[in-house]
């Protein structure tokens, strides 16, 4: 029999709110964490916003020891580390330096690219011939898997211990490839998550590539307006999100909270075939990517309550919305809510699929259905094909049972993840 | 500089690099800084790194293998500062 796998512990680090209470009452107010950056302005960036999370030397130091943050500067590492603790502690283990290895429990927590701050000075130091000037921290916080080498070592993780990244899809997959290894009985519980860089250098790329906004430099916490008639591109974000993943017996042997049940989903690939590309997506594989999750979570379309979009406020929120509602076969007032984290937090790149699949789990954990902001008014293309309310603009108190968390990136690849709320046995998904 | 002083401010350059709290409080000339002081063998390029700016001299490779206990250190940093 295969294992049911259930979400017991969760951490996040967001631009919005650093922790899970702080995040939880952020996403229900529709707090948004978007700021003007100065140093931005200053380098030319045609979009002068973006999302950093507040993190004080204080709340490092809570986490890391003098002699890890000596020359330490990795935002990527030092999100995904606080948010991974986060996760590891509310699932109630304790975090000691000490203690034995453990062989069950292992990590998949992914990135886009890993310390780039580093890279740069490193490069600065070996064009100057100073090669010999980096330090130790040079390889492990710029290689891929730093995130993950670093909480392995900081929880004593024994089982496989990895990174992994796939662009924007990089958090949900993550969170698919935990549930696989659990599912299949090689690991009890898996840390899974993404986290992502703040600053000019992981976002420049993308101002170069026009694709964020740079009409609201003057509106911070209006310029990320997903499913809009306004939506002028993404607004850069970053941080990172973590959750434990665990077999439903360990839990329940270890009588922890589970805030919810990962039934199923899917990772596919558009080939960059039918107009996919390296930046576009091929629509037949997001539907069929969506399809094979509702399958896999052994479920039906109709059964999905809400749907968590990649929506990332570009010209593609259009194309998206059609295909879930191709995919699902459902439109009008039969379509289920749709929303958009980044609205409040930007697109945080390689660490959104976890950043946003935590509040999705808040939201079936506790009843809310968190609110799209920035979407005064709806593109016509959505507008033609979901009634207008399943966009709340406020939140929605109300509990519900199904969520759908999708996330597509560059390289066309996608990936779509269904959490359902657990109740108990009485609720099991095969009786 | 006497050399109690020398070893004075290299306490202070290898404290955020022990990890062995008892050998770091009596350090002597004798003290090695892998098997006493249980400096990661990793952070010991990082303590390197420290001296060059703290005593503003660079070393040469060859001085590098061989700082490996505190009176090595203090020797390359005597011959460094009288050239």
């Amino acid at each position: 029999m295969k294992n049911r796998v259930v979400i017991t512990g969760m951490g996040v680090v967001a631009p919005n709110g650093v922790g899970i209470e702080d995040f939880s009452e952020a996403i229900k107010k529709g707090t948004s964490g978007i700021k003007f950056l100065q140093q931005l302005k200053d380098l030319q960036f045609s979009c002068c916003i973006g999302g950093i999370p507040p993190i004080t030397e204080d709340l490092k130091a809570q986490y890391f020891t003098p002699l890890q943050l000596r020359r330490f500067n990795s935002s990527s590492i030092l999100y995904g580390c606080i948010a991974g603790i986060d996760a590891w502690k509310d699932a109630g283990f304790k975090v000691n330096k000490d203690s034995d290895v453990d062989f069950d429990s292992g990590t998949v927590f992914g990135t886009g690219t890993s310390g780039v701050e580093v890279f740069r000075e490193s490069i600065y130091k070996i064009d100057d011939h100073k090669v010999r000037r980096l330090g130790s921290g040079a390889v492990v916080q710029t290689m891929s898997s730093g995130i993950s080498a670093y909480l392995g070592g900081m929880l004593g993780l024994g089982n496989q211990v990895t990174t992994n990244s796939s662009a924007c899809t990089t958090g949900t997959e993550a969170i698919l490839l935990g549930y696989e290894r659990i599912k299949a009985g090689k690991a009890k519980r898996m840390l899974v998550g993404s986290c992502s860089s703040s600053g000019p250098y992981i976002w420049g790329g993308f101002d170069a590539l026009r694709v964020m906004s740079y009409k609201h430099n003057e509106t911070p916490e209006k310029g990320c307006k997903p499913m809009s008639a306004e939506a002028a591109g993404f607004v850069p974000g970053s941080g990172a999100g973590a959750l434990v993943l665990e077999t439903l017996e360990s839990a329940l042997e270890r009588k922890a909270t589970i805030y919810a049940e990962v039934l199923g989903g899917n990772i596919n690939s558009g080939g960059q075939r039918n107009g996919g590309t390296l930046t576009a997506p091929n629509a037949i594989a997001v539907q069929r990517c969506i399809t094979d999750a509702v399958k896999d979570a052994n479920i039906e379309a109709k059964d999905i309550d809400v749907i968590n979009g990649h929506l990332t406020a570009t010209v593609k929120d259009g194309l998206e919305i059609e295909n879930w509602s191709k995919a699902l076969n459902r439109k009008g007032d039969n379509f289920p809510y749709v929303h958009s984290l980044k609205a409040m937090i930007g697109h945080c790149i390689g660490a959104a699929g976890a950043i946003e699949s935590v509040a999705a789990v808040l939201g079936l954990h506790e009843g809310f259905i968190f609110p799209s902001i920035n979407c005064e008014t709806i593109h016509p293309e959505i507008e033609a094909l979901i009634a207008p309310y399943k966009i709340p603009r406020k939140m929605i108190k109300q509990p519900t049972n199904i969520v759908a968390k999708a996330s597509f990136g560059f390289g066309d690849v996608n990936a779509c993840v269904i959490f359902k709320k657990y109740r108990d046995s009485s609720s099991l998904k095969n009786s | 500089m006497t050399q109690q002083e020398l070893i004075g401010q290299l306490k202070i350059i290898v404290k955020p690099y022990i990890q062995d709290e008892e050998a770091f409080k009596i350090m002597t000339p004798e003290t090695d800084f892998i098997n006493d002081l249980k400096i990661n063998s990793a952070n010991l390029v990082d303590v390197i790194l420290d001296i060059e700016d703290e005593f503003d001299i660079e070393m040469d490779t060859q001085s590098m293998e061989k700082m490996l206990d505190v009176k090595s250190a203090m020797d390359i940093i005597n011959a460094k500062l009288n050239v």
